[in-house]
C-alpha cells in the first residue's frame, strides 16, 4: 500500500463518474419494473397531460372560466341538438363554458393534492419516526391520538373542521390533511419498526451516530418506498374529498371553478342538464384513476417483496 | 506472548427483564453469567458455543451497544461502563464490530464511500478530502477498486460487501475488532479469502480480535485461545491446542462430536459401517 | 432403470438484465436407495435443478430438458393435476428454514394429518395413530403431546422433524433435502443428518442432499455431483471425491475448507481458477 493519496486528479472525475452512474442505474431499474406494469405507465400519461393542462390552461381554455355568456344557458355539448361549436361540452346554468372551467379546475384539483399530500406527509414522517424510534410513552401517546382521529369518520371528521375553521379552499385543505395524517403515521412507525433493529443501523450507531442521525439519515430513506405509495393514492383521496367538501358546500367557494363546486353548483340541472354534472363528474374520476394506477406501478418498482423474481 | 493484556473482562453478567402478562410472572432471564476472560494484543480470541448461549450478547457488550448488568469490561486501559459514564469518542476508536450477515448490515441507500466515511464524519473533525482519500486507501486495503466508491451496496457480491463491513469496522483504527461470525453467511471459497483478509489486516495493524462463531475447523484454523460458551457459562477456556487436544467438559466433546468430519479416513470408516 | 434421469437441464430466468442461465445442461441421475449429494455454492445452480424437477418455480423460468424422467414416467409432459399426484407422495422435499416451511397458524399434528389425507385413504382414527407413529419415527419425544404444539412452540431442529415426518408420511421413493441443517446448530445438525440417513436406509429410497457444506457431504452421501455457474464440474463416488478430486473446481473447494490448511494462508477458488481455467 503507498501512502500517497490513491485519488490523482484524472481519478477524481472517473469516481464521480462511477458514482453518477451507479444512481443512473437505479433509476433504469426502477423504470423497468415500473414500465412492467402497462396499467401504471397510461395512468402517468394521463397524468403529465393533466399536469401540462393545469399549467398552460390560460392557452388551451377556449374561454375564460369566469365569463357569462348572457344568450346561451345550458347550451349542450356540440355533438348533440341545439350544441353550439364554440362551446364543445357545453355550458352551465349562467352561460359558462364547462370545457374552459374544466380545464381550469384541474389546476385547483392538482394544487388541492400536491399542499395536503405534503402537509401529511411531512407530519406524518415525523410524528411516525419520533414514535418507532423512541418507543415507550411517546409512541403511545402518539398513536392513541391518531386512533383518535382514525374514530370519526373522515369526511364528517374534516367537515368539523371546516365548520370550525371557516369554509373556504385553503381551511378545507387544512383539515384533509389532518384527515389523512394518522395514515402516514401508522405507516411511517411500522416501517421504522422493522427497520431499526437491522444490523446496518446498530452499525451506524456503533460508528457514533446521534439520535437525529440515526432517524432521519439511516432509517428514513429505507421506510420511503410505502410512504410513496401511499402519498400517490392520497393525493387522489385528498382530490375525492376536497370535491366532497365543495358539494357541500365547504370547500371552495364559487364561482371558483373546482370540479366539487362545480358538481355542487349543478345539483339543481341533473334531470334536465346531464352534461352540467356528468363532465367534471368524469374529470374527477379520470383524475383519480389516474394517479391510482401510478401508485399501484409505483408499489411494483419501489416493493423489494415484487421485485424479485 | 508476552502479558499485554488488551481486553480484560471480569464477572461480566447480563439479565434481561421478561415482562409479565396477564397469565405470566414478570421473570429475568440470564444470558451472560460470569465471564471472565484475558485476550493479548495481537492476538484471536475464538468464542464458540450454538444459539442462545450467549455469544452474541457479550459481542454487543465489549463493543458497547448494550450495557452490561454487572461485572467490569476493560478494553486497552479503558474501563467500559457505558450505563455509568455514557459513550466517549475515545471509547469509540478503541472497539469496533463486524456483523455476521453482510446483506443487512450496510444501509441499502447510501453510497459505499458513505458508509466508510460515516465513522470519520462523526468522530472526527476530518475535510471532506482527506476523509475521501482515507476511504479510498481502505477500499484498496481490504482488496477493492477505487471505483467502488461510488457504488451502492446492492451491487456487490457477499463477499465484497463483507470487506466492505470490515473497512468500515477498521476506518478509526481500532485496537480491537469484534468479528460476530463474520464468514457464516458466506461461501467457501469466498470465507476463505475473508479469513486470509483478516489475518493480513491482523499482522499489518497489530489488531486484536474477538472471533464469534460456532462453526469449530474456521476456530481451529484463526484462534489463538478458545472460549467454549453453554447457556451463557463459560464451560471450556484455554489456548487453541488445549481446548482441541483435550476438551474436559461433557458440551465440548459433544460439539466436537457432531461437527462433520470431511478427511478421507472417516469417509472410509462410513461407508465400511454402512456396507456391514 | 433409474429412480430419477434427467438429461441436459437447462434452465433461464427472465431479469430486469436479460435472460439468466441458471442451469446450463446438467445430467443427473438417483438411482432407489442411493444418496447423492449435490454440491456448489450460491449461484451454482443447485436447487434449482431439482425445484425445477418438482415444478416449483416461478412462471419467469424457462425449462428445458432431453430427458426427465422419474421411474419412467416423463415429467416434462405431465400435466398439472397428475404432477401433484405424483409430488408429494412419490417424490418430496424439506427445505433449509423449518420453522418458516411450516404454516404457524395450525398445529403440527393438524398439519400432518392434511398431508395424509390428501395423499392416503387413511381416515379419522387412523390417521392419528399414522402421526403418532411418523413422529416417533423422526425422534419426537412426547409425540402424543406434540400433537396439539403450534411450530413457534417447537425448537429449530423439532420443526425440521416435524417436516421430515411430512415428507416422508407417503412413504416416497425420492426425498429431496434442500440445506435441511444449514439453519440448525451443530449437534442439531448431526441428529438431523443421522436420521434422514437412517430413514433412507430403512426405507431404501432414493436421497438427494444438496447442501454448500463439505462436511456434510462427507457424512452422508454415495455419489457426489459438484456444480459450479450452473455447470456440473464433477461427478464421484464420494471416497474418490476426497481422496482423489480431478476437476481443479473440487481441488480448490476442498483445500478452501479450514481444517485441510497446511500453511498460513488458505488457497482461495480464485488462486485456482486462474490455473485451472474454469
Amino acid at each position: 500500500m503507498t501512502n500517497t493519496s490513491p485519488a490523482t486528479k484524472a481519478d477524481t472525475a472517473k469516481l464521480e463518474e462511477e458514482s453518477r452512474n451507479a444512481t443512473k442505474a437505479r433509476l433504469i431499474e426502477f423504470w423497468y419494473y415500473f414500465s412492467q406494469n402497462k396499467g401504471a405507465v397510461l395512468g402517468l400519461v394521463i397524468f403529465v397531460l393533466l399536469v401540462l393542462m393545469a399549467v398552460f390552461a390560460p392557452l388551451i381554455a377556449p374561454h375564460d372560466p369566469d365569463v357569462q355568456y348572457r344568450d346561451s344557458f345550458l347550451v349542450p355539448p356540440v355533438w348533440q341538438d341545439g350544441g353550439k361549436a364554440a362551446f364543445l361540452l357545453g355550458t352551465d346554468a349562467v352561460g359558462r363554458d364547462i370545457l374552459s372551467r374544466l380545464i381550469f379546475g384541474a389546476r385547483f384539483s392538482l394544487f388541492i393534492g400536491v399542499v395536503v399530500v405534503s402537509i401529511a406527509l411531512v407530519g406524518g414522517i415525523v410524528l411516525g419516526l419520533v414514535a418507532g424510534y423512541t418507543r415507550g410513552a411517546v409512541d403511545t401517546f402518539i398513536m392513541r391520538v391518531m386512533d383518535i382521529i382514525l374514530a370519526f369518520p373522515s369526511l364528517l371528521l374534516a367537515l368539523v373542521l371546516v365548520a370550525i375553521l371557516g369554509p373556504g379552499l385553503i381551511n378545507a385543505m387544512i383539515a384533509i390533511a389532518i384527515v389523512l395524517q394518522p395514515h402516514f403515521v401508522r405507516l411511517t412507525r411500522a416501517a421504522v419498526l422493522s427497520e431499526r433493529s437491522r444490523d446496518y443501523v446498530v452499525a451506524a450507531k456503533v460508528a457514533g451516530a446521534g439520535h437525529m442521525r440515526l432517524m432521519f439519515k439511516t432509517i428514513l430513506p429505507n421506510c420511503l418506498a410505502p410512504l410513496i405509495v401511499q402519498a400517490t393514492l392520497s393525493f387522489s383521496n385528498a382530490i375525492l374529498d376536497a370535491a366532497a367538501l365543495g358539494f357541500l358546500g365547504m370547500g371552495a367557494q364559487p364561482p371558483t371553478p373546482e370540479w366539487g363546486t362545480m358538481l355542487a353548483e349543478a345539483r339543481e340541472f341533473i334531470l334536465r342538464a346531464w352534461w352540467v354534472v356528468t363532465f367534471p363528474g368524469f374529470a374527477i374520476l379520470i383524475t383519480v384513476l389516474a394517479i391510482n394506477l401510478v401508485g399501484d406501478g409505483l408499489r411494483d418498482a419501489l416493493d423489494p417483496k415484487l421485485k424479485r423474481s | 506472548m508476552s502479558d499485554d493484556v488488551i481486553l480484560k473482562v471480569r464477572d461480566l453478567y447480563r439479565t434481561y427483564d421478561i415482562k409479565g402478562g396477564m397469565f405470566k410472572k414478570a421473570s429475568t432471564l440470564t444470558a451472560v453469567k460470569g465471564v471472565n476472560l484475558d485476550v493479548e494484543r495481537g492476538t484471536t480470541l475464538a468464542v464458540v458455543g450454538e444459539s442462545g448461549c450467549g455469544k452474541s450478547t457479550l459481542a454487543r457488550m465489549l463493543t458497547m451497544i448494550d450495557a452490561q448488568t454487572s461485572g467490569s469490561i476493560e478494553i486497552d486501559g479503558l474501563s467500559m461502563d457505558i450505563s455509568k459514564t455514557g459513550i466517549s469518542k475515545e471509547m469509540r476508536q478503541k472497539v469496533q464490530i463486524v456483523f455476521q450477515n453482510p446483506y443487512g448490515s450496510l444501509n441499502p441507500r447510501q453510497k459505499i464511500g458513505h458508509v466508510l466515511e460515516e465513522p470519520l464524519l462523526l468522530n472526527t473533525d476530518m475535510p471532506a478530502a482527506e476523509r475521501r482519500d482515507l476511504a479510498l486507501q481502505m477500499l484498496e486495503k481490504v482488496g477493492l477498486q477505487l471505483e467502488h466508491y461510488g457504488r451502492y451496496p446492492h451491487m456487490f457480491s457477499g463477499g465484497q460487501r463483507q470487506r466492505i463491513a470490515i473497512a468500515r469496522a477498521i476506518m478509526m483504527k481500532p485496537k480491537l475488532l469484534v468479528l460476530d461470525e463474520p464468514v457464516s453467511a458466506l461461501d467457501l471459497s469466498v470465507q476463505a479469502q475473508i479469513l486470509n483478509l483478516l489475518a493480513d489486516l491482523q499482522e499489518e495493524m497489530g489488531l486484536t480480535y474477538v472471533f464469534i462463531s460456532h462453526d469449530l475447523s474456521v476456530v481451529r484454523y484463526i484462534a489463538d485461545k478458545v472460549m467454549v460458551m453453554y447457556f451463557g457459562e463459560v464451560v471450556e477456556y484455554g489456548t487453541r491446542d488445549e481446548v482441541f487436544g483435550n476438551p474436559k467438559h461433557d458440551y465440548t466433546k459433544t460439539l466436537f462430536a457432531a461437527t462433520p468430519q470431511a478427511d478421507v479416513e472417516s469417509i472410509r470408516k462410513r461407508l465400511a459401517a454402512k456396507a456391514a | 432403470m433409474s429412480l430419477l434421469e434427467i438429461r441436459n437441464l437447462k434452465v433461464e430466468f427472465d431479469t430486469a438484465k436479460g435472460p439468466f442461465k441458471a442451469l446450463d445442461g446438467v445430467d443427473y441421475t438417483v438411482d432407489a436407495g442411493e444418496v447423492l449429494a449435490i454440491v456448489g455454492e450460491s449461484g451454482s445452480g443447485k436447487s434449482v435443478a431439482m425445484l425445477a424437477t418438482m415444478g416449483l418455480l416461478p412462471d419467469t423460468a424457462t425449462i428445458t430438458a432431453d430427458k426427465m424422467d422419474f421411474e419412467g414416467l416423463d415429467l416434462r409432459t405431465l400435466s398439472a393435476k397428475a404432477r401433484r399426484k405424483v409430488i408429494g407422495k412419490d417424490i418430496s422435499m424439506i427445505f433449509q428454514e423449518p420453522i418458516a416451511s411450516l404454516n404457524p397458524c395450525f398445529t403440527v399434528g393438524f398439519q400432518l394429518g392434511e398431508t395424509l389425507k390428501v395423499h392416503t385413504d387413511l381416515k379419522g382414527k387412523q390417521i392419528k395413530d399414522r402421526i403418532v407413529e411418523l413422529m416417533t419415527s423422526v425422534g419426537i419425544p412426547d409425540p402424543g403431546g406434540r400433537l396439539n404444539a403450534f411450530p413457534h412452540q417447537m425448537s429449530g431442529g423439532q420443526c425440521q422433524r416435524v417436516m421430515i415426518a411430512m415428507a416422508i408420511a407417503c412413504e416416497p421413493k425420492l426425498l429431496i433435502a434442500d440445506e435441511p441443517t444449514t439453519a440448525l446448530d451443530v449437534t442439531i445438525q448431526k441428529q438431523i443428518l443421522d436420521l434422514l440417513v437412517q430413514l433412507q436406509q430403512d426405507s431404501g429410497m432414493g436421497l438427494i442432499m444438496i447442501t454448500h457444506d463439505m462436511g456434510v457431504v462427507a457424512e452422508t452421501a454415495d455419489r457426489v455431483i459438484v456444480q459450479y455457474k450452473g455447470r456440473k464440474m464433477e461427478e464421484a463416488g464420494v471416497l474418490d471425491l476426497f481422496e482423489n478430486p480431478q476437476n481443479p473446481y473440487t481441488k480448490a473447494l476442498l483445500s478452501a475448507l479450514p481444517e485441510n490448511a497446511t500453511g498460513d494462508r488458505l488457497p482461495t477458488v480464485s488462486d485456482y481458477a486462474e490455473a485451472g481455467g474454469f
